[in-house]
């Protein structure tokens, strides 16, 4: 197993270099020059812009370019931002957090609703109830995010009154409290996100449930005496988990887009809404910052996927 | 006795099939995607969309961008059937504009991804070895990039120098429709790279090869058409996937300029006003929803009938 680990980590090292460089080339590619305005001063003598650019590598070779800026993003010094006035890496530190909870509330969300409904489908497959799922996970991953977040606005804020539409960080309240607001205020953006993954997550889970049930070793499991609820958890939803997992996986960068526009409609404060605030702001050391950071969670998310992967599939760790 | 009448009664089949008009692969198939109803409903919906965008402003002759304060926010009356906006102007008139672009977006972005797919895997899967090898982990990169966020990245970088150069209209339709083109070719180099590996092997493959058929024509006449597909599955499926990005984009403020009414520019602006205007959110969502949903349903009947392992069971 820590084999497999190793194996998995390493193999995310050259992925995550392959990204930075596209990153990098795109950002060298793009028109637009840091020292513009000190070309069109006047009173900046050329010899000193000159010197600046030298100073600064700006007329180095891209490689070279390359190399000192992933040398100092590894080094843990990730600029300064022009609009905030703080270092880019402790701006990230503060907003990281509200994107990590929303996601994570709304996969778990996710995997609540998906994991028993494409199940209960799969056992009854073009029944009411499979058809009525069917049809909800269409209309479901049909609904672009953006749009299902004005419904529930629409509904829930304003014609019912219920729920807060704006998130806040600095919640007064003390105690049980500011718990209940806390979650009060989540309650919108994770619902919007989860169900959102939940209806691609459901028709998987039917599928993969589908081609597991008739499998052997269920028959096997239900001809030794075993109860259907032993043989549906332990056989059928395990097995059936391991195509799920791959195609999540594969969703991944789609669920951080979702969380992006999920953040910028409820103005949650995470790196989703800092993303657009500094590309509105031509902020570029932290739009870059925060797309490094995207593609990070990425990596780090199939990493993890390919662990689950090997704990619901033993055979694969030990190759 | 009883052999006499089955044999006969097979030769009957045999003649009624041999008088009908010969079924071609692509009549079976319309034939059964004719019978996923929810897949026509889709077509239906989504060919009335598309002759309502192409012909709608032909009829309805309000301009986009007519500014009347007298009529601001109304909803919908008879002189506007879907209310105004914020300056006044015809909400109809703006949709009907907007989803010509949205549509336009989805289709050109479309073409993008299935054309790169299609060469990368046809690549990948046909000449195999250190090609195929290199091919598939630039794919596996391209797969684990953040989608969105570099979308916007790249917009943020480019936009400013394309509008300049092409006009805004022309510059940011180019931007969006390459960059979503080029982040979602992926899943399509997979299929092809797949079906090649497993098409390639096959005896009509083989056949042609031995009748000395150069590399080019065996793939280009007997590998490339088997293996369409999927490949016409996924391309449906990507039209949906590039309108949401389209929108996602505009409805960011970050897509086409605010002149240009695409669907998620509408609902860009509508979204502060929801509390008094919500008519002027709901219409263009809905219609992003439906055209998606159609996509959607179309997608799914089309993957029904190309399954070649559901020809014999039908």
């Amino acid at each position: 197993m820590s084999k497999y680990l190793l194996r998995r980590t390493l193999i995310s090292i050259p992925v995550l270099v392959g990204i930075s460089a596209v990153l990098f080339t795109i950002l060298a590619l793009a028109p637009g020059d840091p020292f513009e305005e000190l070309a069109t001063n006047p009173n900046v003598p050329a010899e000193v812009r000159m010197n600046l650019r030298a100073k600064f590598g700006l007329d180095d070779p891209l490689p070279l370019r390359y190399a000192r800026w992933a040398v100092s993003m590894a080094r843990g010094d990730w600029g300064f931002s022009f609009v905030s006035r703080v270092d880019v890496d402790t701006l990230i530190v503060q907003r990281l957090p509200a994107t990590l909870a929303v996601l994570g509330s709304a996969l778990f969300l996710a995997i609540l609703i998906a994991v028993p409904i494409g199940t209960y489908s799969a056992l009854r497959p073009y029944s009411m109830f499979d058809q009525a799922a069917t049809t909800l996970a269409f209309i479901g991953f049909s609904l672009p995010t953006f749009f299902t977040g004005l419904l529930f606005i629409l509904l829930f804020s304003i014609q019912l009154d219920w729920l807060p539409f704006i998130y806040r960080a600095d919640i007064s309240a003390t105690g049980w409290r500011w718990y209940w607001e806390h979650v009060r205020q989540a309650i919108m953006p994770v619902a919007v996100l989860g169900l959102f993954q939940a209806a691609s997550m459901t028709r998987f889970m039917r599928a993969a449930v589908l081609d597991v049930i008739r499998l052997d070793y269920v028959n096997t499991a239900r001809a030794k005496g075993l109860s259907e609820r032993a043989t549906l958890v332990k056989h059928v939803v395990r097995n059936a988990l391991i195509p799920v997992v791959t195609l999540v996986a594969l969703q991944i960068p789609n669920i951080f887009g979702g969380a992006i526009v999920t953040e910028q409609i409820f103005r949650v404060p995470g790196i989703g809404s800092l993303l657009i605030a500094s590309i509105l702001a031509n902020d570029t050391p932290v739009v870059m910052a925060v797309t490094f950071i995207f593609s990070c969670l990425v990596v780090v998310s199939n990493l993890a996927a390919d662990l689950l992967y090997g704990w619901l599939d033993p055979r694969i760790s030990y190759r | 006795m009883v052999a006499r009448v089955a044999s006969s009664a097979v030769g009957d089949k045999l003649a009624v099939a041999a008088a009908e008009p010969r079924s071609s692969l692509w009549r079976e198939t319309s034939r059964r995607f004719r019978r996923h109803r929810l897949a026509m409903v889709g077509t239906v919906i989504l060919l009335a969309m598309v002759i309502a965008v192409l012909g709608g402003p032909l009829v309805w002759r309000l301009p986009i961008n007519e500014i009347d304060f007298k009529a601001k926010l109304k909803t919908p009356t008879w002189s506007h059937p879907l209310g105004t906006d914020d300056l006044g102007q015809d909400l109809l008139a703006r949709m009907l504009y907007g989803g010509r672009i949205s549509l336009a977006v989805g289709i050109a972005a479309m073409l993008i991804a299935i054309s790169i797919g299609t060469a990368i895997g046809a690549s990948s899967g046909y000449l195999g070895g250190g090609v195929d090898h290199a091919l598939m982990r630039i794919t596996d990169m391209f797969l684990s990039l953040p989608g969105l966020p570099l979308l916007l990245l790249i917009v943020y970088l480019f936009r400013d120098t394309l509008r300049k150069t092409l006009g805004p209209e022309v510059g940011v339709f180019i931007l969006i429709v390459a960059v979503i083109g080029g982040l979602r070719w992926m899943p399509v180099a997979r299929l092809v790279r797949a079906q090649f590996l497993s098409l390639r092997e096959k005896e009509f493959v083989e056949s042609a090869r031995s009748l000395g058929a150069a590399p080019l024509r065996q793939v280009v006449r007997h590998i490339l058409p088997n293996s369409m597909g999927p490949v016409i599955v996924a391309g449906t499926i990507d039209v949906a996937a590039a309108i949401i990005a389209e929108s996602t984009l505009s409805f960011l403020g970050l897509g086409f300029p605010p002149d240009i009414p695409t669907w998620g520019r509408i609902l860009f602006d509508a979204k502060d006003n929801l509390d008094f205007a919500p008519h002027w959110a709901l219409f263009p969502g809905t219609a992003i929803f439906l055209t998606v949903l159609s996509i959607n349903y179309i997608g799914d009947g089309l993957r029904d009938a190309l399954d070649p392992r559901k020809v014999l069971g039908k």
